[in-house]
C-alpha cells in the first residue's frame, strides 16, 4: 500500500508518499525545493502560503523521486483541520479530487495529530501507547495524553502565546536573528551572571495551562529597562530560557504524576533546545523522546503516516465531500 | 480620546466598554509595541460579546475567528505578513463584511490591501502602565 499524505494547513506546502510499513518513499517541503524543471527553468518568486501554485509541482516532484506513478497510489491522505480556511481548501480539493479520480479511499487527517503520531516513525524508538506528548512550537504549546489513534486527551495548552512565538519575539526585541529559539540559546551561553530572576508563569496553578504572554513581556520590559550593553543582554536571554524551560519542565512534571504514565514525547521545534533537553533528561524513571527534528515542523511525512494509520485500521469515511474544519478540536 | 490603563485586567476591561455599543461590519485596527497589550485588549472585547473559551495570539495562525451569539469575530496578526498579497490567501476581504467584527493587529503590514478601519486604537508603553488613544472613523 501506497500513501500519498497532503499537508497545507499554514505556512507549509508538503507533500509525501509512505508504504504500508510506515517507510518513507519520498518527501517535499516547498521551502526547502527547487522546481526548475516544472516551471521550465524559471522559479518564480511564490509568496507564503501560496499553496495553490505550489501544490501541483510538488506531487509531481515527489512522485518522481518515489519512482512512483499516479495509478500506483493506494490512498490520499490531506490535512482538513486545523488551520486557515483557504490553505486547508487548496489540499482538501486536490486530494480529494485525486483521489475521485484514480478510484482510490481519501482520508482526511487532524494536523494535530499528526504531529502526535509521527515520532512513531521511528520505530526503534520504542513509542506506545498511551504517552504523554509536550508539543512546543511557534504555533502551539500543549501537552497531549495519547491514548490510541483518534482518542487523544488535551491536558494543558496554552493561553496567549505559543512558547516559541515568545521566543521569537523576544529575540527580535533584542535584535536577533530568526528563528529566536537558536539565536537565544546562543546568547545565553555567554551570561556570566547566569541570571535567573523572571517569573515562572501559572507555575502554582492546579491546570496544565501555560501562558508565556506575560513573561514575554516582562523580558521586554527588563530589557528597555537595561542599559542594553551586550552583557545584560546575555543575561535577560538567559533568564528568559530559564523560566521557559523551568515552567515547561514543571508542567510536565505535574502532568506524569497526575496520569501516572512513564513516557515523555518532546516535538515541536522548541524541543531543539539544548538547555531544554538537558532539564528533561533528569526526569527520574521515565522515558523521554525526541523525535527527529525534520519531523517537528510541519510536513507532508506526518499527514502520509497518519493517513497510512487510519487505512491499515480501515477507521476512515470514504467521502467526496471536500470539507475542511478551521478549529477542528482534537477530542472530537 | 486618551485613557491610561494600569493593569491587564483593566486593558480587558477596556476592551469589553469598546465593543459595548459598536454596529457592524466594525474594522478594529490595533497599533502597538509587542507586549502592549493588543491581544488581551481584544481578550476583553470578545468576552464581552459572549465568547466564554481562550483566546489566543493570533501570530501563527493569522487570524482566530470566533462563533459568537449574534455575529462572527475574527482577530487576524498581520506581524508574520512578508507582502500583502498574502490577504487573499488568508480571504480578509471576505471576512470583514456583514455583520462581523475584525480586530485585526499590525494592520500597517498590510497595506493597501487590509480593510479601512471603523476605529483605530493605538497602545502605547506609559511609566504607569499603557496609554491607549482611540480614534473612531465612524462617527
Amino acid at each position: 500500500m501506497k500513501v500519498l499524505g497532503i499537508e497545507s494547513s499554514c505556512d507549509e506546502t508538503g507533500v509525501a508518499i509512505i508504504d504500508e510499513k510506515g517507510k518513507l518513499l519520498a518527501e517535499r517541503l516547498y521551502s526547502q525545493i527547487e522546481l526548475h524543471a516544472q516551471y521550465g527553468g524559471v522559479v518564480p518568486e511564490l509568496a507564503s502560503r501560496d499553496h495553490i501554485r505550489k501544490i501541483t509541482p510538488l506531487i509531481k516532484e515527489t512522485l518522481k523521486a518515489a519512482d512512483l506513478t499516479l495509478n500506483q497510489l493506494d490512498a490520499i491522505a490531506y490535512t482538513a483541520g486545523p488551520g486557515l480556511v483557504g490553505a486547508l481548501f487548496v489540499g482538501a480539493s486536490v486530494g480529494q479530487s485525486m483521489a475521485w479520480s484514480l478510484g482510490i479511499p481519501s482520508i482526511p487527517v487532524h494536523h494535530m495529530e499528526a504531529h502526535l503520531l509521527v515520532p512513531f516513525i521511528d520505530q526503534a524508538s520504542g513509542l506506545q501507547f498511551p504517552f504523554l506528548c509536550l508539543l512546543v512550537s511557534g504555533g502551539h504549546t500543549m501537552l497531549v495524553q495519547a491514548n490510541g489513534l483518534g482518542d487523544h486527551q488535551v491536558l494543558g495548552q496554552s493561553r496567549d502565546d505559543a512558547v516559541g512565538e515568545a521566543f521569537d519575539k523576544v529575540a527580535k526585541q533584542l535584535g536577533l536573528g530568526y528563528p529566536g529559539g537558536p539565536a537565544i540559546e546562543k546568547l545565553a551561553k555567554q551570561s556570566i551572571s547566569k541570571r535567573d530572576d523572571f517569573p515562572r508563569p501559572m507555575i502554582d496553578h492546579p491546570s496544565l495551562d501555560f501562558s508565556f504572554s506575560g513573561l514575554k513581556t516582562h523580558t521586554l520590559l527588563e530589557y528597555k529597562k537595561a542599559k542594553q550593553l551586550s552583557e545584560e543582554k546575555a543575561d535577560i536571554a538567559h533568564a528568559f530560557q530559564q523560566a521557559v524551560t523551568d515552567t515547561l519542565y514543571a508542567k510536565c512534571q505535574q502532568a506524569i504524576e497526575q496520569t501516572g504514565l512513564d513516557t515523555l514525547v518532546v516535538a515541536g521545534g522548541v524541543s531543539a533546545n539544548r538547555g531544554l533537553r538537558e532539564k528533561f533528561n533528569q526526569l527520574d524513571d521515565v522515558n523521554v523522546i525526541f523525535p527527529s527534528m525534520k519531523f517537528c515542523t510541519d510536513n507532508g511525512v506526518m499527514i502520509a503516516y497518519t493517513g497510512l494509520q487510519y487505512a491499515l485500521a480501515e477507521k476512515f469515511v470514504g467521502t467526496n465531500e471536500i470539507k475542511v474544519y478551521p478549529r477542528w478540536s482534537l477530542q472530537q | 480620546m486618551k485613557q491610561i490603563i494600569r493593569s491587564a485586567d483593566k486593558m480587558e476591561a477596556m476592551g469589553a466598554t469598546l465593543v459595548e455599543n459598536l454596529s457592524t461590519p466594525a474594522v478594529i485596527y490595533l497599533h502597538g509595541d509587542l507586549g502592549a497589550g493588543k491581544t488581551t485588549l481584544v481578550r476583553g472585547a470578545l468576552r464581552q460579546l459572549g465568547h466564554k473559551g481562550l483566546v489566543k495570539s493570533p501570530t501563527f495562525t493569522l487570524v482566530e475567528t470566533y462563533s459568537l451569539d449574534s455575529l462572527e469575530a475574527y482577530h487576524f496578526d498581520l506581524y508574520r505578513i512578508s507582502d500583502p498579497e498574502e490577504l487573499d490567501y488568508i480571504g480578509i476581504r471576505e471576512f470583514c463584511s456583514g455583520s462581523n467584527i475584525c480586530f485585526i493587529e499590525w494592520p500597517d503590514l498590510g497595506k493597501p490591501l487590509v480593510p479601512k478601519a471603523t476605529m483605530e486604537i493605538s497602545i502605547e508603553y506609559a511609566p504607569e502602565g499603557r496609554q491607549l488613544s482611540i480614534v473612531n472613523h465612524s462617527l
